[in-house]
């Protein structure tokens, strides 16, 4: 039997990669869009186990939002990473410096 | 299992407003080939429709709908009635601002449309579903917005960052909600503060969640030490969207803030109030002393605006329904002194010219007394000047902040809003002490929009000589 804390360990897993994935990452943007939809599994991971160990499908309905909003997200942020290209021919981290930040 | 229909009736200024924005969605498509303003005068009707529907169904006491994710009560009646009015004030400034800028197109006024029904949808949150919804509503709007000029690559550079932060913070609430939803098993927020309240879940898994969600709650709002893209998208923005993102978005913001801090997790306050207070800290810090060194005015004002978060969450920190009514009269007056700041830039913006450096405004008494004057009005209600509006804004925070026993935090504030009153203060001296380098008058675009600049700083002087309506309003909304 595979215990509640096994997999919020695996999901605190998940998390932890897509945060290196996004701080760490300094060569394409697109890792960055995989790593947040890493991140938004891991979340998923969560929302299940709790559910299931609570005998409650609220949370499976919340992964359902979840998984749909992502999906419209991905697009949102592709369609940019689309323009960026067009307009610098290249989606290099290290190259989106023009702002301080 | 039976299904009850829900009650329609209190989400019916939501409703009217998906309803009419997809409307406009379709027809935008047949009019702006005809009539070019066809959709800005639809859009400003929607609101209009919007705001007097909010009206006439005025909540005195609170209903819940849609089996408990739907609020409807005075707070965020009110707080909505502000984002719609603001809003329209938003889409008259913008839709001069599109006109010089050479990219009018009529999907501005939609996407404008779907973010303000996001913010709606954020205000009347009661459950971690609705709450979700409506943030991505709003933020994927504006991710869109932002990147609206195609030919821009500083835009689309700022667009990029917003949303890869946008969407990290979105995880980090969510993982927050997912720890929460753990140990109370409820998404619900009246639900959880029962669960709370009985003691029966789980501490640590609890705090574990507060921790992410005030991380992502402040990620939003744009506090430090989580601010980074606040300035960068502020500046590389279109002033239009920066108007938007800087205004209407901010009272969102602070009402999911309310919504989770104080309704969902209240006895929760010892672990959330102790993050706050750093935040708080760090926020009002940078907010003073990385300002004064801006050159760019949108940049200055963002820093400012972190600066301006600080405050407002003095009054969290103070967790009373007192220290809450300051932080909503706060965060309403902050975003009319925005409205009016960023109004004055896009008012005088020019096909070439941004006018946003401060510069920009070198011995604007010679060219434009009047405006000089409007901006004069901004930037003291800004640095809390009496008898400006945000000299009661800050005073009833700090006010709230000393009763709730953090005298320290109330002297912090001060001193920062003593060195924050330098830059404004700059502004104005540019502004009446430095000669012009071309002296030629200028003008705002369009009569209207001088208009609008001088109606909109002018409510400053005017709200403050007599706030105390407005006050009486938000302290009666959360008592």
């Amino acid at each position: 039997m595979i215990a509640l804390s096994d997999y919020l360990v695996f999901g605190a897993i998940l998390f932890m990669v897509s945060m290196a994935g996004i701080f760490l990452n300094r060569k394409n943007v697109i890792v960055l869009l995989m790593s947040i939809e890493l991140l938004l599994l891991a979340v998923n991971t969560n929302f299940i186990a709790f559910s299931h160990y609570l005998n409650d499908v609220t949370g499976q309905i919340f992964v359902f939002f979840i998984l749909t909003v992502a999906a419209a997200e991905a697009a949102i942020g592709l369609a940019i990473i689309v323009l960026v290209f067009r307009n610098r021919k290249s989606i290099n981290v290290d190259e989106l410096g023009s702002l301080k930040g | 299992m039976n299904f009850v229909i829900p009650s329609f009736l209190p989400a019916i200024p939501e409703i009217a407003l998906l309803a009419l924005t997809s409307l406009i969605l379709v027809a935008d498509t047949i009019w702006s080939k005809r009539h070019q303003f066809a959709t800005y005068y639809a859009t400003q009707f929607t609101l209009f429709i919007v705001g007097m529907l909010l009206l006439s169904s005025f909540a005195t006491e609170q209903t819940l709908t849609f089996s408990g994710s739907f609020v409807r009560d005075q707070f965020g009646d009110i707080l909505k009635l502000f984002i719609i009015l603001i809003s329209m004030g938003i889409f008259m400034f913008s839709r001069e601002y599109l006109l010089q800028a050479k990219f009018y197109r009529g999907e501005f006024f939609t996407l404008g449309l779907f973010g303000i029904l996001g913010m709606l949808v954020m205000v009347s949150a009661y459950n971690f579903i609705t709450l979700y919804l409506g943030l991505e509503i709003m933020s994927l709007a504006i991710y869109t917005l932002v990147a609206m000029r195609k030919s821009d690559s500083k835009a689309l550079e700022s667009s990029l960052k917003y949303f890869v932060l946008g969407a990290l913070a979105t995880g980090m609430l969510l993982y927050g909600f997912s720890m929460i939803y753990g140990a109370t098993a409820t998404i619900q927020f009246d639900e959880m503060a029962r669960v709370i309240a009985s003691g029966s879940a789980d501490d640590v898994v609890l705090s574990f969640g507060v921790v992410f969600v005030v991380i992502g709650l402040a990620f939003k709002l744009g506090a430090v030490p989580f601010h980074m893209w606040v300035p960068d998208v502020y500046e590389g923005a279109p002033t239009a969207v920066t108007l938007y993102m800087g205004t209407a978005s901010k009272i969102a913001a602070f009402a999911i803030l309310y919504r989770v801090l104080v309704e969902a997790i209240p006895d929760l306050v010892a672990d959330w109030q102790a993050l706050i207070i750093i935040i708080t800290i760090l926020s009002l810090i940078v907010g003073a002393v990385v300002t004064l060194v801006q050159e760019n005015l949108k940049r200055l004002l963002a820093y400012s605006g972190i600066g301006h978060i600080g405050f407002l969450l003095l009054g969290i920190i103070a967790a009373n329904p007192g220290g809450y009514s300051a932080a909503m009269f706060y965060v309403i007056v902050y975003s009319i002194t925005a409205l009016a700041a960023f109004g004055m830039i896009v008012a005088l913006a020019r096909t070439n010219t941004e006018f946003d450096l401060i510069a920009d405004f070198k011995g604007m008494n010679q060219r434009n007394p009047w405006l000089a004057l409007m901006m004069l009005f901004v930037m003291f209600s800004m640095a809390g000047i009496p008898p400006f509006i945000g000299f009661y804004a800050k005073i009833l925070v700090i006010e709230e902040v000393v009763q709730a026993g953090f005298t320290w935090l109330a002297i912090l504030s001060v001193v920062t809003a003593v060195i924050s009153a330098f830059y404004y203060l700059r502004v104005v001296k540019v502004m009446y002490f430095d000669d012009p380098d071309d002296a030629t008058p200028i003008e705002p675009v369009s009569r209207q929009l001088k208009w609008a600049v001088s109606f909109v700083s002018a409510l400053l002087l005017i709200l403050g000589l007599m706030p105390s309506s407005l006050i009486t309003l938000c302290y009666n909304s959360l008592s």
